[in-house]
């Protein structure tokens, strides 16, 4: 049983001009076997939120705190937080050239797990992952999401996030850019993940449709740099009914 | 016919595609170094190098003081000779087109000649290794490596060692012949080398020409390929990797004068540290009669420190609309941040992930390096500079 406690995070992101501030006290208990979605609408932050805990450079925490089991992950690096159990699957993930994938996520296992995997066991664990994403073989060899669609970024993400095993999985719009069939896919694997590790996820999302796949146990309105509104499934069929505009006034509303 | 051109954004120099006001074709050339004016560091082949860190290599003033010493390791198959300035054979893959190469040729002694003799397949790599005349000495040199009809083989130039030294290198590559050759500059800090390689295809030849740069002081390595005949092949790769002070330049020329022959040039560079400079500077001329030409050029920058400096000047003159391809791209960029975070993101410590990033970069290049011993030597180089910054 693990938790991750987000308190009062205040974070922005870091230009030429200064830092300019996008979350502005943010308050979120998970626990392993909770799934929450946040959802929101576009500028509302959401992503910042899943950068400033991952650690990314251009974004700076003011603020507030991100305990891991009562531990602050935030005066950790970006690769002791992996280590630690977090895991950021990107809206975006990044081409990295000249790396293949099997170098890639062999060098990320032996980091997360502290020992190099057996060769034999771990060619069978990538070969059965990458089989229940429908990822074909080729990949392997192939460059870090380079000239990868949209849709085999992501569940390249999903394949990372089964062989990394973390205790908390943050999944960053993973259904963005995504056809029925692969929304479906990446689904079932975070479906999968989820039934047989003790794990709490972090579900950000725009759109209501991937909750039709991936149940969540508590839904957060995310809107003006904060969560505005706290409740369950219903409330993501409120918002598919009427949308973020009630929440972005309430939003308004608090910030003035 | 295509004609592509690309242009990522630059954030050490711009880098530009330039059309020169005279043509690259036109340039002077001579074997006799009264010839040439001393350049003063502005004229187009010159305003990108440290004109005082020559030596003297350029105005007369460097005397031959020192000589480099020349060994072989060579194939069965292969002769190696030396041979006097007399020979009727040196100077026939081309002419020194800057000054300090008409210098090297109007003073070295004794000449290395690699033979690989017609219709024969050298069992394996002909390694030649020159080692520098020496900290505080100068010396002048001259390479031929033949490679007669229908032969094929591999040659590795390594240059090691410290001093000064100005050669000319040449390439004589019959019909049919398939050569593969790596010129490593592996110099001490204090080494100066300007070297003019001259590249000479026969009719249906096959060349993969390998630069390999990481040390010295100053180095100049100006490679010019031409075709004696239709059917060439020329693959031109270049490798280096600039340290805190260090000046790289690398200047090709590939000269299309004949028709349905093939160039690929592809250069990629690291840099790191305070004043550590590359240059690179790709001219590709397709003359009227060059029908049926395909090439395309590129050259990448890893900029992985501040105070590293790179220039980049793709310049491509095309004279005949009957041609199967033309390209060329150059692109300097810092060390990406967002890769960094992405493989740190997953675990991987800082300095891992640094060197999977610079080794992905080179990775295209090393793979098409088909000498297994000289791949592992380069591999364990670039491990080496990474270690140097503490990366």
């Amino acid at each position: 049983m693990a938790t991750l406690e987000i308190k009062d995070l205040h974070a922005g992101v870091v230009t030429d001009e200064g830092s300019k501030e996008i979350l502005k006290g943010v308050n979120l208990t998970i626990r392993s076997g909770e799934t929450h979605a946040i959802m929101g609408p576009n500028g509302s932050g959401k992503s910042t939120l899943s950068y400033a805990i991952a650690g990314h450079p251009k974004y700076e925490v003011t603020s507030g705190e991100v305990l891991l089991d009562g531990e602050n992950v935030l005066d950790m690096g970006v690769d002791e937080r992996a280590r630690a159990g977090l895991f950021l699957a990107m809206q975006y993930p990044v081409e990295v050239p000249g790396v293949s994938m099997s170098n890639f996520l062999r060098s990320a296992a032996t980091a997360v797990r502290g020992e190099a995997p057996k060769l034999r066991h771990w060619v069978k664990e990538v070969k059965d992952e990458m089989a229940k994403l429908d990822i074909s073989a080729e990949f392997a060899e192939r460059s870090v999401n380079e000239g990868f669609s949209g849709g085999e970024k992501k569940r390249h993400e999903i394949l990372q996030l089964a062989l990394l095993r973390p205790k908390f999985a943050i999944l960053d719009e993973t259904d963005s850019g995504l056809d029925v069939d692969a929304l479906r896919v990446v689904s079932e694997g975070v479906n999968e993940y989820t039934a047989n590790n003790d794990v709490g996820v972090m579900l950000i999302t725009h759109y209501t449709r991937i909750l039709k796949h991936i149940h969540p146990d508590y839904v957060h309105v995310f809107a003006g740099g904060r969560i505005v509104e706290s409740g369950g499934k219903e409330l993501a069929d409120d918002l598919e009914e009427n949308g973020y505009v009630a929440y972005i006034e309430k939003a308004d509303a608090a910030a003035v | 016919m295509t004609v592509t051109e690309e242009n990522t954004a630059n954030t050490a120099s711009a880098a530009e595609a330039v059309v020169p006001a005279t043509s690259r074709g036109e340039r002077f050339s001579s074997y006799d170094v009264e010839a040439f004016e001393v350049p003063g560091g502005r004229e187009e082949n010159w305003r990108f190098t440290p004109m005082k860190r020559l030596r003297g290599l350029h105005d007369g003033s460097a005397a031959a003081t020192g000589e480099v010493k020349v060994d072989a390791e060579a194939a069965p198959e292969v002769r190696v000779e030396t041979v006097g300035r007399d020979d009727a054979r040196l100077g026939e893959a081309g002419t020194p087109s800057d000054r300090v190469a008409a210098q090297a040729y109007s003073a070295f002694t004794g000449a290395t000649l690699v033979t690989v003799p017609k219709e024969t397949k050298a069992s394996k790599p002909t390694v030649v290794r020159i080692t520098g005349p020496g900290e505080g000495r100068t010396a002048f040199g001259h390479v031929q490596v033949r490679a007669e009809r229908f032969a094929e083989a591999a040659i590795v130039l390594d240059h090691v060692g410290s001093g000064t030294y100005a050669d000319n290198v040449e390439f004589v590559i019959g019909d049919g012949a398939q050569l593969t050759v790596v010129s490593v500059q592996d110099w001490a800090d204090d080494a100066v080398h300007v070297s003019e390689q001259h590249l000479r295809l026969g009719r249906d030849a096959t060349l993969k020409h390998i630069v390999v740069t990481l040390g010295g002081d100053l180095v100049r390595v100006s490679p010019t390929a031409t075709f004696a005949g239709p059917g060439g092949d020329v693959d031109m790769l270049g490798l280096y990797f600039a340290d805190t002070g260090q000046h790289q330049e690398h200047r090709l020329f590939v000269d299309h004068e004949a028709p349905h022959c093939k160039s690929n040039v592809l250069y990629k560079g690291a840099l790191q540290g305070d004043g550590a400079h590359a240059v690179w500077i790709g001219d590709v001329l397709i003359r009227a009669a060059a029908e049926g030409t395909e090439t395309f050029e590129l050259n990448r920058n890893l900029v992985l420190t501040e105070g590293a400096r790179a220039d980049s000047v793709p310049n491509l003159e095309i004279e005949t609309g009957e041609i199967e391809g033309a390209g060329h791209a150059s692109a300097t960029g810092r060390f990406d941040d967002e890769q960094l975070f992405y493989l740190q993101s997953r675990g991987i410590a800082e300095e891992q992930a640094r060197r999977l990033v610079v080794r992905g970069f080179f990775h295209e290049i090393l793979m098409r390096i088909d000498i297994p011993e000289v791949r592992e030597r380069l591999e364990n180089a670039i491990e080496a500079e990474l270690q140097a910054i503490g990366a």
